[in-house]
């Protein structure tokens, strides 16, 4: 049938166009689900008016602007404020006990994107009393939403959404306390900005930066296969101290890597894993 | 046999039409079911513990990496799109809302399609938006069967009238013949 005969040339194209993402731009999407970016990379093409995955690949290759947009559009993952408020809350009354027995606490979020989780985090600390002990790396290998998360705005039309989120969470004060905002857009509080450290650092490629008491990885890893996950997985045990604490999303688990048995399931519902003494 | 899978869309009035559809299925149906119902995203699981008791067929929310099995019945998580890899197994993201809803319907239609081609039944039930029209399309461009809910017969006919609108489907019917109608698909060659 036509159709099918179709999906498999473009199936042989995107493999063909990650190739050369890979071997021109140092991006590796290989291991990534082929489900979610073939949706990703149509989404481009239908944007940009192209007819086939070999035109996204021919204007890559010669259009650097477009190639910054193709390459946006494979990392950025959707965030928002205390996202899954029953974690955030489980982190507050279970997680946060832990890290207060420590004289000075290195916090990890990896896959940060746009950063709304790591001022979450940033938040949680200050109300907890541990801000001031507490170092927030986050990282992504993305620099422009790295450079968005620094900025620390985000757009008037969400403070409704983070407010409710943030009160879900059992939030101590007035979520506004947090940003100052304007008619259009918002920015988080300069002393949250100048919390967290942020850094360009690539999960695919780049190893172990610090030992690290909580890392926080939220719906990045179900975007992986299950080669890279376990790799990933590896880079959190070696950076991870004993005792850590790992959080992961709602529907992500240790199920497809080795160092399973390292773990123990800490709040099994929210995720929420601590590595074994 | 000639289907492997069968993709349900279903969205407001949808518990109610998923309690009068699967009981219906015998524990040892053959087609695995897959289903978006849009929810509020903090509805939890209890709805799909409820729907399991009422049924004889297995309901289960669908894990990332999960290989898709006969016998079951999976429900995409609340808040994460849900999507079929060309092994047959589930991947999840939660990437932008699309048609305002994650999981959305065609999200969901679009891989299974592509997956499944001619093998591939899509169902698209009560609802008051419009997501699922695009993807019962793409279902019937790639040689599956598709089925809609009797508009008269739904509770928001809002999501079966735009399926119709937007391309011919093989069958519209009401619940109870859905479920007779997939029963005997089940043993087709």
């Amino acid at each position: 049938m036509n159709k099918i005969t179709t999906i498999k040339t473009e199936e042989r194209e995107i493999r063909s166009l990650l190739d050369a993402l890979y071997q021109n731009y140092g991006y590796d999407f290989r291991q990534y689900s082929e489900a979610h970016i073939k949706r990703r990379i149509r989404n481009r093409m239908t944007l940009s008016g192209l007819e086939s995955i070999s035109a996204v690949q021919q204007k890559a290759e010669q259009d650097k602007t477009f190639t910054s947009l193709l390459l946006q559009d494979l990392s950025i993952t959707v965030t928002e404020m205390f996202r899954d408020s029953n974690f955030f809350k489980a982190l507050r009354e279970k997680v946060i006990p832990i890290l207060k027995t420590y004289s000075f606490i290195k916090i990890w979020h990896a896959g940060c994107s746009t950063g709304e989780e790591a001022y979450s985090m940033a938040i949680l600390l200050k109300e907890e009393g541990l801000f001031d002990r507490t170092t927030i790396y986050a990282t992504d290998f993305n620099q422009h939403a790295l450079d968005r998360a620094k900025e620390g705005f985000f757009s008037n039309s969400l403070i409704k959404d983070y407010t409710r989120n943030y009160q879900s969470a059992a939030g101590k004060e007035s979520f506004s306390n947090y940003y100052t905002a304007d008619h259009k857009m918002a920015i988080m509080n300069q002393a949250l900005r100048d919390k967290i450290v942020w850094a360009n650092h690539n999960l695919v490629t780049d190893s172990v930066f610090a030992e690290v008491n909580l890392i926080l990885c939220r719906n990045v890893l179900i975007y992986f296969n299950k080669e890279l996950q376990n790799k990933v997985h590896r880079l959190f045990f070696d950076s991870l101290g004993n005792g850590g604490i790992l959080c992961l999303g709602a529907k992500e688990s240790l199920r497809f890597c080795d160092v399973s048995g390292e773990y123990t399931e800490f709040e099994k519902k929210q995720k929420i894993y601590k590595k074994k003494y | 046999m000639k289907f492997k899978a069968i993709v349900i869309g279903v969205s407001s009035g949808g518990i109610t039409a998923l309690k009068t559809l699967l009981p219906a299925l015998p524990a040892t149906f053959g087609i695995p079911v897959i289903i978006v119902q849009h929810l509020a995203f903090n509805s939890g699981d209890y709805w799909i513990e409820h729907l399991n008791e009422a049924c004889e067929i297995n309901i289960k929310e669908a894990d990332e990496k999960e290989k898709i099995e006969k016998g079951m019945v999976y429900i995409a998580p609340p808040n994460y799109h849900l999507l079929i890899e060309t092994d047959q197994t589930f991947s999840l993201s939660i990437d932008e809302k699309v048609n305002h809803a994650r999981p959305s319907i065609d999200v969901l239609f679009e891989s299974a399609a592509e997956t499944f081609n001619q093998h591939l039944i899509g169902i698209v039930l009560t609802g008051l938006n419009n997501d699922g029209a695009l993807g019962l399309k793409k279902i019937k461009e790639y040689g599956g069967t598709t089925i809609v809910q009797d508009p008269s017969t739904a509770e928001s006919d809002i999501m079966p009238l735009s399926a119709i609108a937007l391309s011919p489907v093989d069958y519209i019917l009401p619940l109870n013949k859905i479920s007779d109608l997939l029963i005997q698909l089940e043993h087709q060659l």
